[in-house]
């Protein structure tokens, strides 16, 4: 398969800076990385068609070039644009809210690495707790499982049971609902729009 | 019958469309969307008991293009039975989510966008599904991306963008990998059609072979969540609405192992690399697990459960004998089930108790019976206690895997074990504390726990809400779900026995052609 050097040479560049700028914290390089990085896909499939200059449709005498690849491009462009619009609104959303669009450390993670010697002691003592409430010795007592799963009329119990269908409470609610969308996605287009120019 | 295969996906997009236009009449959307669903379950189970029957899978090729050419939608055993337990699962958590947006109004999920985007979702979800050819599966996996960038930052609250952005960026990175796979797959072949590159990357050197598998390998790998590449789930799912994340955890994942199975299988049956695969299973199980022991946050455990759990099937797919994928395929419909139950009752939790650290929850056995119930089935299951189907699952593989018998599948069965127990000691250490521990020990610890007030990793509500009649009902039908896969083990297991021993024979172009007439 004969391909041009050219169109290799500038995707394996359009690839690396791709992956480089995707690697940053803020998320506006990442965008410039996942576009590049679409782009560089892009050029590949437009690369396995096989060698330039055949005509573009079958009919033509001669060879024609493959037109698979070129619909997959197609399909791959548009996706790509639909994402980036919509990492666009994100970064939009991000700065909004104060966070200078960068993609931050979990606090989760954050909360389990700093967690101190008397949590995990809570967590890990539960050996205790056990000692203390979960053993056969308190059956009889008014904690024993037996007896709080049959206690059906305890007051506590009721407003778990299921008791009716929520219509009234529903329609009552969801009419600022159809208003609250609204207004959000009214936020969200001219986010895009600000971004575009 | 054909006629009814693309309604799975025309059905679903159909609907987003009209909850869309009817955006300001949150009730009709209501209807529109459940009715598809209950639809589209029907047709999969119409479907899924004619596949049987007729022993020979289903095919139609869109636009009526020749078979090697057009798009093709290809329903098999698998396919039908993966179809069909996505949408029962997707109409629970829909029935969940509508009692979940009736009580709490718009500020959380606000349902006019909700809608549309839950049916987009569930389109990609049974696209990917019946995809016949590997380009239509990359357009399966954007169309269900694409509409969970959208729900994982619903309402667009400052946790959700931040922890959203991680989601999203990786999924990002996977969908170009797929891609590039996609182009070089097609450079190599020259066919993006599944049965027609399995036959013909069977005569490529295995070197050639081994780059494109290992490319197809990391672009699911990173959907599925398997371990040197999962890192981003724990960090993104624990922030969305509890529906969200309970059908995210069920589906998108097992979406991605799904794409594996047919990788392993039928594109690239020619090239070995089980070995690679066993190593990164074990991996997974256990460092995966080990992470949920560390975490105190409900959701959190769950969604390392989730990562370590996805090891078992990817165990399934190393062991790569009929028995064994039979027994990756119950594992899958029985972890699909189980752990969107899970989530869901944590919602419930959530709501109950007004958080989901276990330090901070207590007394809900004595608050909530029902709850406790809906909590410990699933956790039990998912832990692998008998008779339940987590138990059956587990055993089955170990079974297949002891067939075997090599050395490295022993070291898995013992990991499988020692991740079964671990998985059991994190959901019953969270049920100790939670339900068992006296109410008037929270208020002890709230001093003690300030870095949970500092870092609010789990969204956390801090009131406590009441819990809607309709969410109780859809996850105690998801309970009940769980334990009809354990009762009806018998025949859902010999289907899916069926179903291993028809994907080790690989599909021909002829016999898709004779399933598109």
């Amino acid at each position: 398969m004969d391909v041009s050097l050219t169109l290799i040479v500038i995707m394996a560049v359009l690839f690396a800076a791709g992956v480089y700028a995707m690697m940053e914290r803020s998320l506006t390089r990442v965008l410039i990385g996942f576009l590049l990085l679409g782009n560089a896909t892009n050029l590949l499939l437009l690369i396995v068609m096989g060698a330039p200059g055949a005509a573009p449709f079958y009919g033509e005498k001669g060879a024609v070039s493959d037109p698979l690849p070129q619909a997959l491009t197609l399909t791959a462009i548009v996706i790509t644009f639909a994402v980036s619009a919509f990492l666009l609104a994100l970064i939009y959303r991000s700065w909004q809210l104060g966070q200078a669009d960068t993609v931050e450390d979990d606090l989760g993670d954050i909360a389990v690495r700093e967690r101190t010697d008397a949590e995990e002691d809570l967590i890990d003592d539960e050996s205790s707790l056990d000692d203390e409430e979960a053993t056969t010795d308190f059956v009889g007592v008014s904690t024993a499982p037996i007896t709080v799963l049959n206690m059906r009329d305890h007051p506590s119990i009721v407003d778990d049971a299921p008791v009716d269908v929520p219509d009234a409470r529903g329609a009552a609610s969801r009419h600022p609902d159809a208003d609250e969308p609204a207004g959000g996605s009214g936020d969200e287009k001219p986010d895009e729009r600000g971004e575009q120019p | 019958m054909n006629a009814l295969v693309p309604l799975i996906v025309m059905l679903p997009l159909l609907g987003a469309a009209v909850t869309l236009v009817f955006g300001r009449n949150p009730r009709l959307q209501v209807v529109v969307t459940t009715a598809t669903l209950v639809a589209v379950s029907i047709i999969a189970a119409v479907l899924l008991a004619a596949v049987d029957a007729a022993n020979q899978p289903f095919a139609v090729s869109v636009g009526g293009w020749p078979v090697p050419f057009g798009i093709i939608l290809y329903v098999d055993r698998l396919a039908a039975l993966l179809v069909l337990i996505s949408s029962i699962v997707l109409l629970a958590v829909l029935l969940f989510s509508i009692g979940q947006g009736a009580a709490d109004g718009a500020e959380e999920t606000p349902i006019s966008i909700f809608n549309p985007t839950y049916l987009i979702l569930a389109a990609g979800i049974f696209d990917a599904f019946i995809a016949g050819d590997l380009f239509n599966l990359y357009v399966g996996f954007e169309i269900l991306l694409v509409a969970s960038y959208v729900l994982i930052t619903l309402g667009s609250t400052e946790s959700r963008i931040r922890t959203g952005a991680v989601y999203i960026v990786v999924s990002l990175v996977s969908s170009i990998l797929f891609l590039a796979a996609i182009a070089m797959i097609y450079g190599a072949v020259g066919t993006v059609n599944l049965a027609q590159i399995a036959e013909r990357v069977a005569q490529l050197p295995q070197e050639t072979q081994f780059v494109l598998h290992l490319m197809l390998l990391v672009a699911f790998g990173i959907k599925a969540a398997i371990f040197p590449v999962s890192f981003w789930l724990p960090d993104s799912y624990p922030t969305a609405p509890a529906p969200v994340t309970a059908v995210f955890a069920g589906l998108l994942t097992k979406v991605g192992v799904y794409a594996l199975i047919r990788t392993e299988t039928q594109l690239f049956a020619s090239n070995d690399i089980n070995m690679l695969l066993q190593i990164v299973a074990l991996a997974t199980m256990v460092i995966g697990v080990l992470g949920a022991v560390a975490q105190a946050e409900l959701k959190r455990i769950l969604s390392f459960t989730l990562v370590s759990h996805v090891g078992y099937m990817i165990f399934g797919l190393a062991i790569a004998t009929e028995d064994a994928i039979g027994a990756t395929v119950y594992y899958i419909v029985h972890h699909i089930v189980v752990q969107t139950t899970l989530f869901l009752a944590v919602g419930l939790i959530e709501r109950k108790a007004g958080s989901t650290s276990i330090l901070r929850v207590s007394g809900l056995m004595k608050a909530a019976p029902v709850l406790a119930v809906l909590y410990f089935v699933p956790a039990i299951n998912l832990g692998g206690l008998p008779p339940f189907s987590g138990f059956i699952g587990k055993v089955a593989l170990f079974e297949s895997a002891a067939a075997v018998g090599t050395p490295m599948m022993i070291v898995l069965i013992f990991g499988g074990i020692l991740t079964s127990l671990l998985t059991l000691y994190a959901l019953m250490r969270a049920w100790n504390l939670a339900f068992w521990r006296e109410d008037d020990g929270a208020a002890e610890n709230d001093g003690r726990i300030e870095y949970l007030g500092n870092a609010p990793a789990a969204d956390e509500q801090g009131e406590t809400r009441v819990i809607p009649p309709i969410m109780t009902y859809a996850t105690a039908g998801m309970v009940a779900v769980t334990l009809a896969l354990t009762v009806f083990a018998g025949p859902l297991y010999a289907l899916c026995d069926r179903i291993g021993g028809g994907l080790l024979t690989p599909v021909t172009l002829e016999q898709i052609d004779e399933g598109a007439d």
